[in-house]
């Protein structure tokens, strides 16, 4: 697996063993794209949340609304916010598709994006907001 | 007693910064415009043509308002609308 190291102001912490599980959700739901969100504190991550792709598609995705909903009322009551949303392309690179751009509604959360499509995993993330795409650095802690 | 209104946080750059704003009770299309008055512009963001956008879920209390009576969901003193962009892509 490939995470890109990237320079600059905004990262992401995620330790090892939550990004393994959301591999390992990529992985499960392929050749359809997999999704969810990363919950944390100040750009930590601290829980993932694998989340249902109502569209079972290997182009597209869309995370059913009432499991968004109790999600996103837990992670609120937990003090914690939606650091993150992932979702993979089985069959595209690691970087945001015109839809992707298009529906970036959280720009405050970083776009994980895991790319399936060569034999070694690639895993970038993204800020996201009115259309503009700036790559995000990604950190794997041991813990 | 008043309707208390989530705001998502894309949104909350026109509410000036708050997440919970207070609403006068009535159908939901009401309340969409309310919010608008106040907070000039949210209303494009929620609704286009009278009708909720695609990529945006209401929901009162724990309820999707589509499975009501959608934008004429009738809102009561003492409930909770929560306004929640959906999450999708490509």
């Amino acid at each position: 697996m490939r995470v890109r190291k990237v320079r600059g102001k905004h990262k992401i912490i995620i330790p090892s063993h939550l990004l393994d599980e959301v591999l390992s959700h990529c992985d499960v739901e392929y050749p359809d794209e997999a999704c969810g969100i990363l919950a944390g504190k100040e750009g930590v991550v601290l829980k993932v949340y694998k989340m249902k792709n109502i569209e079972n598609s290997p182009i597209s995705y869309l995370i059913d609304s009432k499991e968004q909903f109790t999600v996103m009322k837990e992670i609120r009551e937990r003090g914690l916010d939606i650091t993150a949303i992932y979702h993979s392309h089985p069959d595209l690179d690691a970087y945001p598709s015109a839809k992707d751009i298009q529906l970036a509604f959280y720009p405050e959360s970083v776009y994980i994006i895991i790319s399936l499509s060569e034999r070694e995993r690639e895993v970038k993330a993204f800020h996201i907001e009115e259309g503009n795409v700036k790559e995000v650095e990604i950190k794997v802690s041991l813990k | 007693m008043s309707v208390k209104v989530r705001i998502p946080t894309p949104l909350q750059k026109l509410t000036q910064g708050q997440d919970v704003v207070e609403c006068k009770p009535g159908m939901i299309i009401e309340l969409i415009h309310e919010l608008d008055n106040r907070f000039p512009g949210i209303g494009e963001r929620i609704s286009e043509g009278g009708k909720i956008r695609r990529f945006v879920n209401i929901y009162l209390n724990e309820e999707d308002i589509r499975f009501i009576k959608a934008e004429e969901t009738e809102v009561k003193e003492g409930d909770e609308v929560s306004i929640i962009p959906a999450i999708a892509g490509g």
